[in-house]
């Protein structure tokens, strides 16, 4: 589960922890417990503690309990829509013994939450809220201890219970008579009272969203809808291509508009002014000339390109250089193309910049308030306690707001216009400027003996990533390599990283061995898997779509697995043909009218929140399977509109049928990513039932059976 | 620049316009309207739908000098007082919704459709509805949170669970 390189931007650094003295100056007076990273990381290896180590993981916590018994719990993670204000509420209340309404989550500020890495790799569950335990159990017994103090009770009689300390006599203290005018602080021991998962009270239950009501009234403030006193609006004129640079510049009439402001700094141009209207005319009227290289790669030569071009010292392929051993009945080979999709957030990058004093504050939506932080202090040589991120809960990310371009945008104007500075970006900037799921090519070559069982598999993926590439089957023989590329287009993380393309490879070839073999697609798996938790999810999925006959005749039936993150999951697909005719480009000569999906993440903190993290990101997945695809040429995007880039709307969206396998006996893996990953090899599979299908995505029924 | 008369959740408006500025940044800038987000500005996505004359209505490519004396009505003026109006009622306790973004302009968008058909079927949602995206992919809990309102509605219960 450690990051791959897309996750990972910038190299970390040496952090020192904060001294008690500040952290209670922080809070005044109450109770806190601080998890420092370094507990975490003496606790999760045994090993001994490691003083300002540079390789310290991000798992800081802060929790401390007011004299009113309100209960702060401070983290540097992000609420991007996958439901932690929520969950990680549930873990501090179910071991604190109170009601999830006395919790409020400080999420995010980067003044007032420790460090933390960034909201990614699926990771807040499985390493987050374990923190958040520790330090509320720690604070129970805390709690337990005041009291058998003041009572002179032995504190084995004393139980924590509904936010009170509970004697067997009958005598109770809220936890607010019992922090008052304190200045308690403990830190975590070695082997902090957590609740085994069977314990469990508000864990496991369907807690709603702590502040779902703020969502269904449009209450709630999203970064471009802060308003800061004396605001000004901003808006950057963009190069005309990629890998473009400013030549001239005449400003002459947006200066002559009244309150207008530009910018030239470098190849950076932009403007302030006093509305978002104003700004937009003030950037259409000022003409720029730039100047754009020619002959860029295009979305037809990229896979090519990719392959042609390593990043770093090239590495021999592995379907080039493996040597099929003795006993190879019959060799299969496939190569498949990833094409660049886009994230499409709804809520597009924005900021709202505010200089004070040398001190900047921003508000912006990101994955990375510390990493953006970084940027900020980077961009305008200032130290990083110069620098203040806040990150409003987010309009959605997928792993697409990792940077922080449009915090250093509204922070140049800002700085320039002597005022705050919102900076809103178009869609057309989200599309183009932003970053991409990154293109790949895969190839694979396999053998399989007289058996047919698979003994020899090499598997290339160019450029694409490195997540999810080893092959979870039983095969002696497996050279896997991933080989870096040179990118024309800007490139990064993405929900589920590589996972969703190897898995689209891998399962695409499996499905395809055995269909030549003349073996049942479940069987041929579950002869090579050794791993109980991917059999039981296969096994679930097939038994609930009727595996392997599709309900109605004409359709076909398709089924892949998976697991990444920790998390294990089977998808089914029942697809249905249409006769060509409409549709465009994004006609796919089929229709997927059912989805089933097994899903085991070990214990299940909110099975109501993570149901609807696994629909969501089967919906995600049809995206990438069925439509989306970015396409571009000479430095321009020719889809970079909500028009003309297809994302899954209403109509597209199957039934979904979703298992939720409950592993109480296992720790909570992640689960916001990892369910997506076998939706397009089922699909691609299912719709091999109907005819050809090429070999790249999305998925294209080629000619019918 | 002209001066715009609007009628904005029961209440006069003025505001100083080009006729082609879309109703959404008035309504966020000018108005301090929030609440219908900006998701796209080509009228694709429907993150800022509003109602006009009750029939909703895309706000960013809505230009101010088209809306005349048509009733604007927003997801602020929705609820009354603390009482939610039976669609959000319904998102809430469905949780049809996971960022939140898309969550006003669907709202209102199910409004404006319930207002002609009080008895969608699944496929009329989906159908109605498929102008607006919600990207987090929560569409059948959408299309169950309507259906939930729309019976609701029909029957004028207001029998509504509790939170």
């Amino acid at each position: 589960m450690e990051p791959e390189r897309y996750e990972l931007s910038e190299a970390r650094r040496y952090r020192f922890e904060l001294e008690r003295r500040d952290f209670m100056r922080l809070f005044g007076s109450g109770l806190v417990v601080m998890v420092a990273a370094a507990d975490a990381l003496a606790q999760e290896s045994g090993r001994a503690r490691p003083q300002g180590r540079a390789d310290t993981p991000d798992l800081a916590a802060w929790l401390h309990i007011d004299e009113t018994g309100r209960v702060h719990v401070c983290t540097g993670k992000v609420e991007i829509g996958q439901n932690i204000r929520t969950s990680l509420a549930q873990t501090v209340a179910d071991e604190l013994r109170v009601p999830i309404a006395s919790i409020t989550m400080v999420m995010a500020d980067t003044d007032k939450t420790p460090f933390d890495q960034g909201t990614f790799g699926s990771l807040t569950t499985p390493r987050m809220a374990p923190q958040l335990a520790k330090a509320a159990a720690t604070a129970r017994e805390m709690l337990i201890d005041q009291a058998a103090a003041r009572w002179q009770a032995d504190r084995a009689t004393l139980t924590a219970r509904d936010g009170r300390i509970v004697a067997k006599d009958g005598r109770a203290l809220a936890y607010g008579e019992l922090t008052k005018g304190q200045a308690l602080s403990g830190t975590i021991p070695a082997a902090p009272a957590v609740d085994p998962r069977d314990k469990w009270q508000i864990r496991g239950t369907a807690i709603k969203k702590v502040d779902g009501r703020d969502f269904v009234t449009g209450r709630h403030q999203y970064t471009p809808d802060l308003v800061r006193p004396g605001m000004l609006h901003g808006r950057v004129v963009r190069a005309e291509g990629y890998g473009g640079t400013l030549v001239s510049v005449d400003d002459a009439g947006a200066r002559a508009m009244a309150g207008v402001t530009v910018v030239r700094d470098g190849d950076f141009l932009g403007v302030a002014a006093p509305s978002a209207r104003a700004a937009a005319r003030a950037a259409t009227a000022i003409q720029a000339v730039w100047h754009v290289p020619a002959d860029q790669p295009s979305s037809e030569t990229i896979y090519d390109y990719l392959k042609k071009h390593p990043d770093r010292a090239s590495t021999p392929a592995a379907v080039d250089t493996i040597q099929m051993p003795a006993g190879v009945a019959r060799t299969f080979a496939a190569s498949y193309r990833i094409p660049y999709i886009a994230h499409v957030p709804l809520e597009p990058r924005a900021a709202v910049a505010e200089w004070q004093d040398g001190k900047v504050t921003v508000w912006t939506g990101t994955q990375r308030p510390f990493g953006v932080r970084t940027e900020l202090a980077e961009a305008f040589r200032i130290p990083e306690d110069r620098v203040r991120v806040i990150v409003p809960d987010t309009g959605s990310g997928y792993g697409g707001k990792h940077t922080g371009d449009a915090a250093i945008e509204a922070a140049r104007l800002a700085k320039a216009a002597g005022k705050p500075v919102k900076l809103v970006w178009t869609r057309e900037e989200e599309f183009a400027w932003a970053y991409f799921r990154p293109a790949g090519v895969i190839d694979i070559k396999s053998g399989v003996d007289a058996s047919g069982r698979i003994v020899a598999w090499a598997f290339d993926n160019w450029n694409s990533g490195s997540s999810g590439i080893q092959t979870p089957y039983d095969i002696a023989l497996k050279p896997t390599v991933f080989h870096a590329s040179k990118t024309p287009l800007r490139q990064g993380s993405y929900r589920a990283l590589a996972a969703t393309a190897n898995h689209y490879a891998r399962e695409m070839h499996m499905d395809e061995m055995a269909r030549a073999l003349g073996v049942d697609a479940v069987e041929f798996r579950v002869r090579h898997l050794k791993d109980d938790r991917m059999r039981d999810v296969l096994n679930a999925v097939a038994r609930k779509i009727g595996w392997p006959g599709p309900s109605a005749a004409g359709r076909a039936l398709g089924i892949a697995c998976g697991t990444e993150k920790g998390g294990y999951v089977a998808t089914a697909a029942e697809v249905s043909p249409v006769p060509s005719g409409g549709g465009g480009k994004t006609a796919t000569g089929f229709k997927v009218e059912r989805i089933v999906i097994a899903f085991e993440c070990g214990a299940i903190v909110n099975p109501d929140g993570l149901k609807n993290q696994v629909e969501g990101s089967v919906v995600q997945g049809l995206g990438g399977a069925l439509f989306e695809a970015v396409e571009f040429a000479d430095g321009h995007l020719r889809n970079g509109t909500m028009e003309q880039y297809r994302v899954p709307r209403f109509r597209d969206t199957p039934v979904i049928e979703t298992m939720l396998l409950d592993r109480r006996d296992l720790p909570s893996a992640g689960a916001g990513e990892s369910s997506m990953i076998a939706v397009a090899p089922a699909i691609g599979s299912a719709v091999r039932g109907l005819g050809k299908v090429d070999t790249a995505l999305p998925i294209r029924l080629l000619s019918s059976a | 620049m002209a001066r715009y008369a609007l009628r904005v959740n029961g209440q006069n408006r003025e505001v100083d316009a080009e006729p082609g500025d879309s109703l959404l940044s008035i309504l966020r800038e000018d108005f301090g309207l929030t609440g219908s987000r900006f998701g796209c500005g080509e009228g694709q996505c429907g993150a800022c739908t509003v109602l006009l004359d009750g029939a909703g209505a895309r706000s960013c490519v809505t230009r101010v000098g088209s809306v005349g004396a048509k009733a604007i009505t927003t997801i602020e003026a929705l609820a009354e007082g603390d009482r939610l109006h039976p669609v959000q009622q319904a998102f809430l306790e469905v949780e049809a919704f996971q960022c939140g973004y898309c969550t006003s302009g669907m709202v209102m968008a199910a409004v404006g459709l319930l207002k002609t058909n009080p008895n969608p079927s699944e496929s009329d949602i989906a159908r109605l509805m498929d102008r607006s995206v919600c990207r987090c992919g929560t569409y059948p809990r959408i299309v169950q949170a309507v259906r939930l309102a729309a019976g609701r509605m029909r029957t004028g219960s207001s029998a509504i669970g509790g939170e």
